[in-house]
């Protein structure tokens, strides 16, 4: 499930100034992926493939100054999938060797294998394009790379309205356990479901009010394009291209051998 | 900044889709450059007065007259442009993520260009002295800067008229005393809808009773301050220990 | 077992990676088109705090049984109150969100996650409540009743969507069999506590503002007025009631289970792993290695969730722009 239970106010950018951190968000977006879909795209038995991607994220992970608490930290939204993969090599596919009294497959280890080697990788790299890039950023990055104007506005409001409806939220919570209403039963989760029904009642009165708000200033459907940051030049481009272009080396020298 | 505009309002009704009428016949006339208070209990349709202004909520009946300009379906763009809303929550009119975002949303919906924009927002910001706060995300602002900040994202479309919302809301007593000096600098015809009778009287000479979906009294602020009659008639109170100052 | 959410990287193959993101894209990209036709340019702001809504509302911790704590996914709620397009969006736009900033679901898995946890909860939820309403009276409570069930119904199929993209695309040697009892039959549990939440909060926003529930839009103001007051104690046994039926109906397709597939395999001949089978030439013989003796029945449960799936999403998606968009004008 989510791994970030608790937080009322969510902070996910560190803040710095690595070489990293300055790229421009466009770029640094289309880097993560296409270092992603290589490692995801590399057979699983390339296995030196996959230590030339784990040297090149803790490359970009040290340049742009995170430390190993913070990415492990981030990390645990896999660990139901890894747990999954430590199973698999002792219940599924036909056994072929011997851990002590348990019986291991080949091919449950070289699932298991795929699956940690994968999910890390995914996962720690995105961890460093979030650490790197604050939110309005992140929006920029993606209308960069023409991700439909509308979706980028429904995001953007997301975050902004995020924290004041956990705000929200959390007051209600507060409120019940004042009145030492802490739910433990089923069929007490009655008053829960009932703020939650409030909350979102008042949610969508939020959402009229700002609509309001955007058309008394001019809105007519289409969100004016407030891009003022800067734009990314050639090197920023290489820079961020660099992590996919070195996997896809590593790719083919673990290909081979 | 530009000056203000004449507002003229002519029997205006108006009810919501379901039924209820809450406007029953207003009838106003505002100079230029006037400020009025709007005052009147809970419930008495002053935020569905207020959002008639601009054309946000459609009357049924009457006219809606800003410089002499008909607000109807063709001039409701104009009209916008000329009535500037701040509303009752900031946080609902600072939706971007930064205030100059927020401030320059208006100006770019109106299809200027980036050095028109740059320029609207500067004087805006100047105006209600946010500049140093212009690059700071909404919800690390406190109650006073979001207020201006919610005033300057209005006042960049340079309207003639600005309605004002309970804008003390969410303020504390300085707070109260640094907006009322602001909205006493700006030029523009000012309807303000507030139940803070201090702030009123500090802000604006006239005041509106609106009450049953009408205009009950229309009269100087001091003089309706001063009596306690016409006051709870219409469910206003003064607060603790408050007595309005003598004729000067 | 909940691994049908919020998969990472590289727990299916790559072709069916790439399948359901193209699915996905083409999917949500008619909704989008459609859905911010027919609701005008609210649909924005709406959909954003809609979207934190979705998000702070699968954060709540909700009591489910013996000290556990449930989470709502929200898919055919979102549905309910939103419209079927609009409440996918939302949901498809969380998800995305939690896999590219919290590392919470891969990005190359995206295709078949959104399918899971926002498009079939969604559309598939839609479509489910729709039919269930004709069960139920014209009323409040006739609302809440169908929004609890359809939900209910919307985590099962998404589950049932996660073991079929396994069936094409697994990355490891777990039968399609094993996998489909596993998954669906946990979500079963998960659909309950769904969909007495989803109800709960159904039943709540129409005590104030029935008007914003999509759901609603079709009853006229004394319909919407009228139902009896539902107390949680009857979501649970109601609730409890349902799920013992689908889990009777259901259990006679669970991997392992005794009587019902083994004979079936008997009876056609198919017991004898010697015997050179039909099905060893087809796609699904590498998983089918499994206790062979199931793989008829393998493929007819893929086969009839394929169908299920197919149709009941499919209508959901077809189903046409409400004009509920009106009603909400103030």
């Amino acid at each position: 499930m989510s791994p970030h239970h608790g937080f009322t106010h969510i902070h996910l950018h560190v803040h710095g100034t690595s070489a990293v951190h300055r790229l421009v968000p466009e770029a640094k977006l289309a880097g993560l992926l296409a270092f992603v879909l290589v490692v995801a795209l590399t057979p699983r038995t390339w296995v030196l493939a996959f230590v030339g991607y784990l040297l090149i994220a803790i490359g970009v992970a040290t340049l742009a100054g995170l430390r190993v608490p913070l990415m492990l930290r981030r990390l645990t939204a896999i660990i139901p999938f890894l747990l999954f993969a430590l199973l698999l090599p002792f219940f599924s596919g036909p056994p072929t060797a011997d851990l002590g009294p348990l019986e291991m497959s080949r091919e449950g280890l070289w699932s298991a294998w795929n699956i940690v080697a994968k999910a890390t990788l995914g996962a720690a790299a995105s961890i460093v394009l979030t650490a790197t890039t604050p939110i309005p950023d992140v929006l920029t990055g993606l209308s960069r790379l023409r991700v439909p104007a509308v979706l980028v506005g429904i995001v953007a409001f997301m975050f902004r309205y995020l924290d004041l409806i956990m705000d929200d939220l959390s007051r209600m919570r507060r409120a019940m356990a004042a009145r030492a209403y802490e739910p433990r039963r089923p069929w007490q989760l009655g008053p829960t479901a009932a703020s939650l029904g409030a909350l979102f009642a008042r949610t969508f009165e939020r959402g009229e009010r700002i609509h309001r708000a955007m058309v008394a200033r001019g809105f007519e459907g289409s969100m004016p394009m407030l891009d003022s940051s800067k734009v990314g030049t050639t090197r920023d481009w290489v820079s961020a291209m660099t992590p996919a272009l070195l996997a896809a080396v590593s790719a083919t020298g673990g290909g081979w051998t | 900044m530009t000056a203000g505009a004449t507002v003229s309002v002519r029997d205006l009704e108006f009810s919501y889709p379901g039924g209820n009428s809450v406007l029953t016949g207003i009838n106003l006339d505002i100079d230029r450059g006037e400020r009025v208070a709007i005052l009147g209990p809970n419930g008495s349709g002053k935020t569905t007065f207020a959002l008639q202004l601009n054309g946000l909520l459609r009357h049924q009946r009457g006219t809606v007259t800003v410089d002499d300009v008909l607000l109807t379906d063709d001039t409701l763009r104009s009209l916008r442009q000329q009535v500037g809303l701040v509303f009752q929550d900031p946080n609902d009119q600072l939706f971007m993520h930064s205030v100059r975002d927020d401030v320059a949303f208006g100006p770019a919906n109106l299809g200027l260009d980036s050095g028109e924009i740059e320029e609207r927002v500067n004087a805006a910001l100047l105006a209600v002295d946010a500049s140093k706060i212009a690059d700071i995300a909404p919800h690390h602002l406190s109650g006073g800067e979001k207020r201006r900040s919610a005033i300057a994202t209005a006042l960049a479309m340079e309207p003639k008229v600005l309605v004002l919302d309970e804008p003390t809301s969410g303020l504390d007593p300085v707070g109260r005393h640094e907006l009322a000096d602001l909205l006493v600098s700006l030029p523009q015809t000012q309807l303000i809808v507030t139940h803070d009778l201090p702030f009123a009287l500090a802000t604006c000479p006239r005041a509106l009773i609106l009450d049953g979906g009408t205009i009950c009294a229309d009269l100087a602020t001091d003089r309706l301050l001063r009596d306690p009659d016409l006051l709870a008639t219409h469910r206003l109170a003064l607060p603790f220990g408050y007595r309005a100052p003598d004729n000067s | 077992m909940v691994l049908a959410m919020h998969a990472p990287d590289g727990f299916l193959e790559p072709p069916v990676a790439g399948a359901t993101a193209l699915l996905a894209m083409a999917i949500l990209g008619f909704a989008l088109r459609s859905s911010t036709n027919s609701y005008d340019d609210r649909s924005i702001p709406l959909a954003g705090v809609s979207a934190a809504f979705v998000f702070a509302a699968q954060m709540v911790n909700f009591p489910v049984a013996a000290g556990t704590t449930g989470h709502l996914m929200g898919g055919a709620l979102a549905a309910i109150l939103l419209g079927p397009r609009m409440g996918a969006i939302v949901v498809a736009i969380v998800v995305a969100v939690q896999a590219l900033l919290f590392a919470d679901g891969g990005l190359t898995a995206l295709g078949y996650n959104t399918i899971n946890m926002a498009i079939v909860p969604a559309f598939g939820g839609w479509a489910a409540f729709r039919g269930f309403q004709r069960l139920f009276p014209r009323s409040r409570t006739g609302v809440t009743g169908a929004a609890s069930l359809a939900s209910g119904v919307s985590v099962v199929l998404g589950a049932m969507a996660f073991s079929l993209q396994w069936l094409f695309g697994a990355s490891s040697p777990v039968a399609f069999d094993t996998v489909f009892g596993a998954v669906v039959g946990v979500h079963i549990l998960i659909g309950i506590g769904e969909g007495l939440i989803t109800g709960l909060v159904v039943a709540a926003v129409l005590t104030t503002r029935p008007d914003v529930v999509a759901g609603a839009a079709d009853l006229n103001p004394s319909e919407l007025g009228s139902g009896r007051h539902v107390t949680a104690r009857t979501f649970a046994i109601a609730g409890t009631l349902v799920a013992l039926t689908v889990a009777m109906v259901l259990s006679q397709f669970s991997a392992g289970s005794p009587d019902g597939l083994e004979r079936v395999a008997e009876t056609e001949g198919l017991s004898s792993q010697a015997e050179p089978h039909p099905l060893a030439g087809s796609i699904f013989a590498d998983y089918a290695t499994q206790g062979i003796a199931n793989e008829t029945a393998s493929l007819a449960i893929a086969g009839a969730s394929g169908a299920i799936l197919t149709l009941v999403v499919g209508w959901g998606i077809a189903d046409g722009p409400r004009r509920w968009a009106a009603r909400t004008t103030s």
